[in-house]
């Protein structure tokens, strides 16, 4: 491996100082000389955890989005996206973030999921055993693929790739997706440009 | 009222009017800054910088609602959620599009200096000649040898970090450490010296971060959050550096929430007398008098004050004698580059959010190369492996797309190119006092496009990229113009150029107003052309140069 000129043979590999967020507000603290006034915005943040509902969709519909981000992003050695609220997240964004032809096309998505799922099985989408959900799924995130590869301009997108897209940042994005799934450091504290990877570990968010 | 009186004002706390603020108390001067907005208090105003990724609700996503405040802001995908609140309410500041134009403004304490993107390059000496050489527009009044010794004073204090390369095109200046290149980064850059003779080069970019301890600032945490403000005062801000040195003199009144609506023209002594506040909160207005402005409320906010200073003598605003203020509006073109995948790198992974990319200089039309257009461009980019926002196509959905994503993808490589805008008179801002802002007052109308001269350009700053790309040995290069109007650089500049003569320019060689020489004007509307390089390090720089000008006139009672 080659070092760069700038970059001294100790430093590379070496375990990341690792920091928290208050131990980085606390260091910040100290760098200011003492005390630091307002810390405690600065350590003030919002998480999804109390989110029960979203205006818009009932508990059964927030029910059925837990259902279908679970089936996207399932739970494995580590938590999938229902333990990350992805159903009131999706709520969220869709009631937040898109217009009204989008959210239009959202809503729909839910009735539309719920019929494929009787087309195909018999029944709605919760009653589905997880491989027909995973089939049901896979079928879907194919029918969106082949759409968005004809027409990557086609707004707004087809209901299963918005779910796709919402529950990728919503479980990637919180903290169990940033701290199990893959690695976030808030104060890295220093660039290393070429660093050792072997597969199988985590990507930094 | 005594209390009201300064040595000198300064209109505007950004890149520019820090600067000023800082020589100008430094050599003694009385200075009252005056800002339109709120004041945004280092470290802890920056109230989303610690937040971790999930702490923001909507995941740094634009919402409905900062799409309704910033209508035209959003149109570019630049804005997120985490420094919306940075950006100024567009329903409350509105403007006129006459034609495409993207205006993103910073209305507090700090402007844009707070969000900027940090690169920081000198001009070079042929930058300053083109004009005249070319016979193009009106020659500088200055040259690098004038602009020289001011790189060199505000280098030194900001903290520029970078690496010396000897390049005539990219002179070097005062640097601090460079930041490093990642692996991909130096493959590629040695593939590209060697493959073009070193004719090109592609350096780590000089950016306004520290790489090491300087002035009682920390250094760069490699936390790449910059646009939220820094907790560690490691990149260059009027917060973290102009404005702490100017108040260290004691002599700094900071007001903020004081709209300049126009500079006090006394038609007897020839000059202004000071400026006319409206209370951005209160409304109330008042008057405050000095004996020197600088007017650094950025390129089209200072054409505006002087458009609105319209007296009979001057009726289309101070400073309008030459026909030409609000005039030659011009930025840098871009959103043009290319793009592409690298091969053999897969057990190479990075540390750290490095705040920085690539850089290649101009190597268009200098050195004996000719083009079928003038001027040039040069390049911003970087390498990265892809990260969780990939599409695994492949993999479907459910748990082998989840392990997919945990890992980092293929590393791919990318760049856009920057280009020159050549100044026309055509291009121009003008008052519509049909249209009126949440105060009543007057918004500007953008009436500007690019020529026909950068759309030529446009062709090679795709395809020159790709070359560049694909003789790296990169896979699947794709080029991309996602086109571009003017403001999307966010370095307006224009409006009110310096020359050599008062019948051609608005300002002369020392930044003064020709038609009131005790008003300075040193942002981005005193510039002629644009060069191809990012333009705050010159604004820094033509700021001391001309607030050292300003006290020693002072002194000699010459304004």
């Amino acid at each position: 491996m080659k070092l760069s000129d700038t970059q001294d043979a100790s430093g590379v590999g070496r375990a990341p100082l690792k920091m928290n967020r208050r131990e980085a507000v606390w260091r910040i603290a100290l760098l200011m000389g003492g005390a630091m006034v307002g810390s405690e915005v600065l350590l003030r943040g919002q998480t999804l955890a109390d989110t029960k509902s979203a205006p818009g969709f009932s508990p059964d519909e927030l029910t059925l989005l837990d259902g279908i981000g679970d089936t996207i992003i399932p739970e494995t050695q580590i938590p999938g996206a229902k333990a990350v609220q992805i159903g009131a997240f999706m709520a969220m964004m869709v009631t937040d973030c898109y217009n009204d032809q989008q959210h239009a096309v959202f809503r729909d998505g839910l009735v539309k999921i719920d019929a494929a799922a009787n087309a195909r099985f018999g029944h709605a989408f919760l009653q589905c055993t997880p491989g027909q959900r995973t089939d049901l799924a896979n079928a879907l995130d194919a029918e969106q693929r082949t759409r968005f590869s004809k027409n990557p301009k086609d707004d707004p997108v087809h209901y299963f790739r918005m779910m796709k897209e919402l529950t990728v940042l919503g479980y990637f994005s919180s903290e169990i997706g940033c701290t199990q799934a893959v690695r976030y450091i808030e104060v890295p504290g220093a660039f290393h440009g070429d660093v050792p990877y072997k597969k199988g570990d985590p990507a930094w968010f | 009222m005594a209390e009201q009186t300064y040595d000198a004002i300064v209109v505007g706390s950004g890149i520019s009017g820090g600067w000023a603020a800082k020589e100008l108390t430094e050599q003694g001067l009385k200075v009252l800054m005056l800002e339109r907005g709120e004041n945004i208090e280092h470290i802890t105003g920056y109230v989303n910088a610690l937040k971790a990724p999930w702490e923001l609700p909507h995941r740094d996503r634009i919402t409905n609602q900062i799409r309704e405040e910033h209508a035209t802001m959003t149109r570019d995908g630049f804005m997120h959620e985490a420094n919306a609140n940075y950006w100024t309410d567009e329903k409350a500041c509105p403007y006129v599009e006459v034609r495409p134009f993207s205006w993103f403004r910073g209305y507090h304490v700090g402007g844009r200096s707070l969000m900027w993107g940090r690169q920081s390059y000198r001009w070079n000496p042929f930058d300053y000649e083109a004009n005249a050489k070319e016979g193009i527009a009106i020659d500088w009044p200055l040259r690098y040898e004038d602009m020289a010794p001011w790189y060199d004073h505000v280098e030194s204090f900001a903290g520029i970090s970078g690496s010396l390369e000897g390049l005539a095109q990219l002179p070097d200046g005062k640097f601090l450490p460079p930041m490093e290149l990642n692996c991909v980064e130096k493959a590629v850059a040695a593939r590209i010296k060697a493959h073009y003779a070193d004719s090109r080069r592609m350096i780590i970019g000089r950016v306004a971060n520290l790489t090491e301890a300087h002035n009682g600032r920390n250094n760069c945490q490699y936390r790449n959050k910059c646009d939220l403000g820094c907790p560690f005062g490691a990149y260059f801000s009027t917060q973290s550096s102009t404005l702490p040195a100017a108040v260290k003199t004691g002599n700094l009144t900071l007001r903020p929430f004081s709209i300049v609506t126009r500079l006090v023209y006394d038609k007897n002594t020839q000059k202004v007398s000071g400026v006319e506040v409206l209370d951005a909160e209160t409304r109330e207005v008042q008057e405050f008098k000095s004996k020197i402005v600088f007017l650094c409320a950025s390129t089209l906010n200072s054409a505006w004050v002087l458009m609105n200073s319209a007296t009979e003598i001057w009726p289309d605003g101070l400073g309008s004698s030459s026909g030409e203020l609000g005039h030659n509006v011009m930025d840098h073109h871009f959103r043009v580059g290319a793009s592409g995948d690298v091969e053999g790198f897969e057990d190479r992974y990075i540390y750290g959010r490095r705040a920085n990319g690539f850089y290649i200089p101009r190597f268009r039309n200098i050195f004996g190369d000719k083009r079928s257009y003038t001027r040039g461009f040069g390049y911003q980019g970087s390498a990265d492996r892809r990260g969780w926002q990939r599409e695994v196509a492949e993999m479907g959905i459910g748990a082998p797309m989840k392990d997919a994503l945990t890992e980092p993808g293929e590393w791919t490589i990318g760049m856009t190119a920057f280009g020159e805008v050549l100044p026309n008179h055509n291009n121009r801002v003008s008052l519509d006092k049909n249209v009126r802002d949440k105060w009543g007052l007057p918004v500007l109308a953008m009436d500007c496009d690019l020529g026909e001269n950068e759309r030529k350009m446009r062709v090679d700053m795709a395809n020159d990229a790709a070359e560049m790309l694909e003789a790296s040995g990169v896979k699947n290069v794709k080029t991309y113009d996602s086109a571009y109007s003017l403001g999307q650089g966010i370095h307006e500049m224009g409006t009110a150029r310096m020359g050599l003569d008062p019948k051609t320019s608005v300002l002369n060689k020392h930044n003064q107003v020709w038609d009131a020489k005790n008003v300075f004007v040193t942002d981005g509307s005193c510039m002629t052309s644009t060069s191809c390089v990012n333009p705050s390090l010159t604004y820094m720089a033509m700021t001391a140069r001309a607030a050292h000008f300003a006290v020693d006139a002072l002194k000699r009672g010459d304004v």
